[in-house]
């Protein structure tokens, strides 16, 4: 089928019979989300893109780990594991390695991935696991009600920092490139059809996807995107990143991203440097030097230059597929013989 | 001249020396000239943590000891016969296991008077008169080998590398064994090395060739072989056991095994010998950190796999709350321990039982969990697939507690009938199990078989049967998320009473009671069957009654426990750890029990426990 081959990642997937509705990926459970929390928009857009990929709904798995967006799972019409606090990438290896044939998806949060799961989490992406990693951001811990994460801005007066945080935050995206994945992206829960380009390319990737989604807590956290969302500023705030075309921005795409003299990355207006001075994204490259320079043009304490879309997306051979090529190749030379096996090269026999 | 052999019911040999002295080549390669020549056997490895502790101290001695016998036996022996030292180090580490009039292999090249202060010596022992009590022969090992290597193309250092093998010449010839195994295995070794090879061959037949024409020694002995059971043998470590006890049951239940896994010791090596077995289905990762070995290990289980992952006692403690995890989502994992001393660091490659409790109670909430604990090396294998039975019939994550005594302790196996394994062929859930009121047919994930309690398998590509499950507290039988108190009261009993139902499934304890009428029952868990067992045998063969019964499940423990229990007047236990096993026993059946213990990292002797079986009887 055509979607097979659209989405490389999930060629070992059975493809659904039918044409799908998101209305199949939405299961009989009562979403329990806060009022006006992000998770609602980002599952909207998720039930709403399911059908776009295509598949079986029964090769479909869904980990998290836990947190509000850990309960992402509960709310998806296919097989689901709510874990324990950052382990879902970890679980979700072992399942997407043992399983050829299910395209497996984990939902995180900023806690959850950054800071008791940040092990799993930088392991599974050097590996390049077939893994579609959903880090909702909204750079607070929300379940356990309010206190600073490793994405909140230093300074942040919560309950456990009444005098402010003393940490330095995580850029999500800058750790990612670090960590050798080979697909790093960012989205926001408030514009859906930016958030289902970035969906549909993850799932497009043969290897770990990691895409950052910041996400709005009305309780704990509100607003702290706000910059990215409101009409008029956002368009001066975001960077949008196409591949393949300069990097302007501004509502009139005033702005460009150059490279200085002394090789940083800067911003510019395209009138005093020119067109031809602007940097051309290439998500492509092997190199990761671009993509982290872009990385960190924004980070928690300033999103008023934040580069939007896909950072890098590289082809690397995948963990899953190295490993069945290793199973393959040692079965390939005949069947095995278990009383062989157990009885190794120095027997005796005792009549 | 030929000289006189004389016979031999058994003998202790113990190999010493330092790390770099290839003394567990040595004695492995001596084990297994033992083993082809028909002896029973069991041996003992003993070495440091440090992978090259500094030449020629104390901390850098490595050991290896076998017992072998014209009888069956059961433990690596308590008192080494033959000690054979490379080194004041290795000498002055071992004597004081060495019973007066047993024998001294010293290598007298290697007491040199720097080496000698090194290890705290101010004086030459050999030839002070301390060792007067001792068959002493000192051989210079090392010249002589480099003597017998003159002519080699090889360097000095190369050549005096080889005095192990000179020193296991000697050794075979002193106990008239076969020497065609290692001459085949040093082939092997080195086939791409000729040059080593030859060397090696040479320095072996020399050490053989000096025991004949030595005056040193009169007479070589012989140890007949034992009578054993027709049939195929080889040698086995348990480590290795339990690894095709694994591969096993992936082909018995027709499942791909994936082993999920950090390495650590005394548990790597069969991370090793797993990843050897891609051909089988076996599929081995080395993960990040001990959590994600089990976390991987349980998502591969989510998918439909036989899954593992494998540790010693400090890894439990960081899976623990995945086994949580595992025993709320009630699916297969088999949790394997190689126990070692602890606690933390402890003593990575000693031996020690002392996770029993950590393996029982170690997790949040009430988390029952099966123990299985094999009894031996050869155990190991049996274990491995019982293991894979429960934890794949009852949905369940289970123990396999096995330990450094059993890991790297060897002895013959008689190899098994494959037919005759247990059948594990698994079904998976297929369709909906449930009728709701209204008619519709739907699934329930946490819908239980009534006999087992187990609930269904239902993996993902299974249509229909799409579910969602987590570490919250479950409806019964929807298995959607419910704070309920009566039905939280209700999972979690019924969760237990789901493991206490495997006592049922599983093989009754065992008593040996020759007489049948013995006062005094010795109950151990685990790796102490062997010296427990010897310990018993002695106190037969000096007239006493004693009775030994032996947990390989120690969670559930059998249906018939508290009725074997209750049958003697006393109760004794030892343990390698301060009593874990006598506070579930004590507690359970309010058994005054008595307990036992030792944790100096290394198995009982028989000798001391047999003292200790005497006492109690006498007290009876
Ligand atoms: S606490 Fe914040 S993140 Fe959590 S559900 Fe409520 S609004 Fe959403």
């Amino acid at each position: 089928m055509s979607d097979t081959i659209k989405f490389p990642s999930l060629a070992l997937v059975p493809s659904a019979d039918e044409p799908q509705s998101a209305k199949e990926f939405k299961s009989d459970q009562e979403v329990r989300w806060c009022p006006g929390c992000g998770d609602y928009a980002i599952l909207a857009a998720v039930q709403g893109f399911m059908p776009e990929l295509g598949l079986k709904r029964e090769n479909i798995v869904w980990v998290s780990g836990i947190g509000c967006s850990s309960r992402f799972p509960y709310y998806m019409n296919t097989y689901g594991l709510h874990t324990i606090h950052g382990r879902a990438p970890a679980i979700a290896t072992g399942l997407s390695t043992t399983r050829k044939d299910l395209s497996v998806w984990v939902v995180t949060g900023d806690g959850d991935a950054l800071s008791i799961g940040g092990n799993h989490l930088i392991h599974a992406m050097r590996r390049n696991v077939n893994l579609k990693i959903l880090l909702f951001n909204n750079r607070i811990y929300g379940l356990t009600k309010g206190q600073y994460s490793p994405t909140s801005e230093q300074g942040k007066i919560t309950k456990s920092t009444p005098m402010g945080s003393l940490d330095y935050p995580f850029n999500p995206v800058s750790l990612a490139l670090g960590a050798e994945a080979t697909f790093v992206a960012r989205t926001m829960d408030s514009d859906r059809a930016h958030l289902t380009s970035v969906l549909r390319a993850a799932a497009e990737h043969d290897g770990t996807a990691l895409v950052e989604i910041y996400q709005n807590c009305p309780i704990f956290n509100d607003g702290v995107f706000d910059g990215l969302k409101d009409g008029e500023e956002k368009e001066q705030h975001i960077i949008r990143l196409e591949h393949g075309e300069p990097i302007v921005f501004g509502a009139e795409r005033e702005n460009g991203v150059i490279r200085a003299a002394d090789g940083s990355i800067q911003t510019a207006k395209v009138a005093d440097v020119g067109l031809d001075s602007v940097l051309v994204h290439d998500a492509h490259a092997n190199d990761p030097g671009l993509a982290f320079a872009l990385s960190r043009l924004s980070n928690s304490e300033n999103l008023d230059q934040t580069p939007m879309g896909i950072f890098r997306s590289v082809e690397r051979p995948t963990y899953d597929t190295l490993l069945r090529d290793q199973v393959a190749q040692a079965q390939s030379s005949g069947a095995p013989d278990l009383a062989a096996l157990i009885a190794g090269n120095d027997t005796w026999t005792i009549s | 001249m030929t000289k006189q052999v004389v016979p031999l019911d058994r003998v202790i040999i113990r190999f010493a020396g330092d790390s770099g002295d290839g003394m567990q080549l040595t004695g492995d390669r001596f084990t297994s000239e033992t083993a082809s020549f028909g002896n029973d056997l069991s041996t003992l490895p003993n070495f440091p943590a440090e992978i090259r502790a500094p030449a020629g101290t104390l901390a850098g001695v490595s050991s290896f000891q076998l017992h072998f016998a014209s009888r069956d036996i059961m433990t690596p022996g308590d008192a080494p016969n033959v000690l054979v030292a490379m080194n004041p180090a290795a000498l002055k580490a071992n004597i004081d296991d060495v019973p007066r009039g047993g024998s001294i292999i010293v290598n007298t090249d290697e007491f040199s008077k720097r080496a000698l202060q090194k290890v705290g010596y101010e004086s030459n022992p050999i030839e002070d008169g301390s060792l007067e009590s001792f068959r002493v022969h000192p051989i210079a090992l090392t010249s002589m080998t480099v003597e017998a290597l003159k002519g080699f193309d090889i360097s000095k250092k190369d050549a005096e590398r080889s005095k192990n093998m000179f020193a296991l010449g000697l050794l075979c010839w002193l106990y008239n064994r076969p020497t065609e195994g290692t001459v085949e295995f040093l082939t092997q070794k080195f086939g791409k090395k000729p040059d080593i090879l030859a060397a090696n061959l040479a320095a072996f037949k020399a050490g053989h060739a000096f025991g004949e024409t030595t005056e040193d020694f009169a007479v070589s002995y012989e140890v007949k072989p034992a009578p054993m059971d027709a049939g195929t043998y080889r040698n086995i470590t348990g480590n290795t056991a339990l690894s095709y006890g694994l591969v096993a049951a992936g082909q018995r239940s027709g499942l791909p095994v994936f082993l999920g896994a950090y390495p650590i010791t005394p548990a790597s090596d069969i991370l090793h010998e797993l990843s050897k077995h891609k051909k089988f289905g076996v599929v081995t990762m080395q993960a990040e950190d001990e959590i994600a070995g089990i976390g991987a290990a349980l998502g591969a289980s989510f998918g439909g796999a036989l899954a593992v992952t494998t540790t010693s006692g400090p890894g439990i403690a960081l899976k623990s709350e995945t086994i949580g995890l595992a025993v709320s989502m009630e699916l297969p994992l088999v949790i394997i321990d190689i126990q070692r001393g602890g606690p933390s660091t402890g003593l990575p490659t000693k031996t020690e039982q002392s996770d029993l409790l950590q393996a029982m109670f170690g997790r949040n909430g009430e988390a029952p969990v099966p123990v299985i604990a094999p009894n031996s090396p050869v155990d190991c294998f049996a274990a491995a697939i019982e293991a894979c039975r429960i934890a794949t019939k009852y949905r369940t994550p289970v123990f396999l507690l096995s330990d450094g005594y059993l890991a790297n302790g060897s002895e013959p196996w008689k190899l098994p009938n494959l037919d005759e394994l247990v059948d594990m062929k698994i079904e998976f859930a297929t369709g909906p199990n449930h009728t709701l009121a209204d008619g519709t047919e739907v699934f329930w994930p946490f819908k239980r078989d009534p006999q087992t309690l187990a609930r269904p398998w239902a993996i993902p590509g299974t249509a229909g049967l799409e579910h969602r499950i987590g570490g919250i507290e479950k409806a019964d039988g929807s298995g959607n998320i419910s704070y309920d108190p009566a039905n939280h009261d209700f999972m979690v009993r019924t969760r237990q009473a789901k493991v206490d139902g495997i006592a049922n499934d599983i093989d009754p304890l065992f008593v040996d009671d020759p007489t049948g009428d013995a006062d005094v029952l010795v109950l151990g868990w685990g790796s102490t069957y062997g010296p427990i067992g010897a310990g018993c045998r002695r106190v037969r063969e000096a007239g006493m009654k004693v009775a030994q019964a032996h947990f390989r499940h120690v969670n559930p423990f059998p249906a018939n426990t508290e009725e074997v229990l209750k049958r003697y007047k006393k109760v004794v236990v030892p343990e390698m750890n301060l009593g874990q096993l006598v506070m579930l026993v004590r507690s359970k059946y309010l058994v005054d029990a008595i307990s036992y213990n030792q944790v100096r990292g290394l198995p009982f002797k028989a000798e001391e426990l047999a003292g200790v079986i005497e006492d109690v009887i006498k007290s009876v």
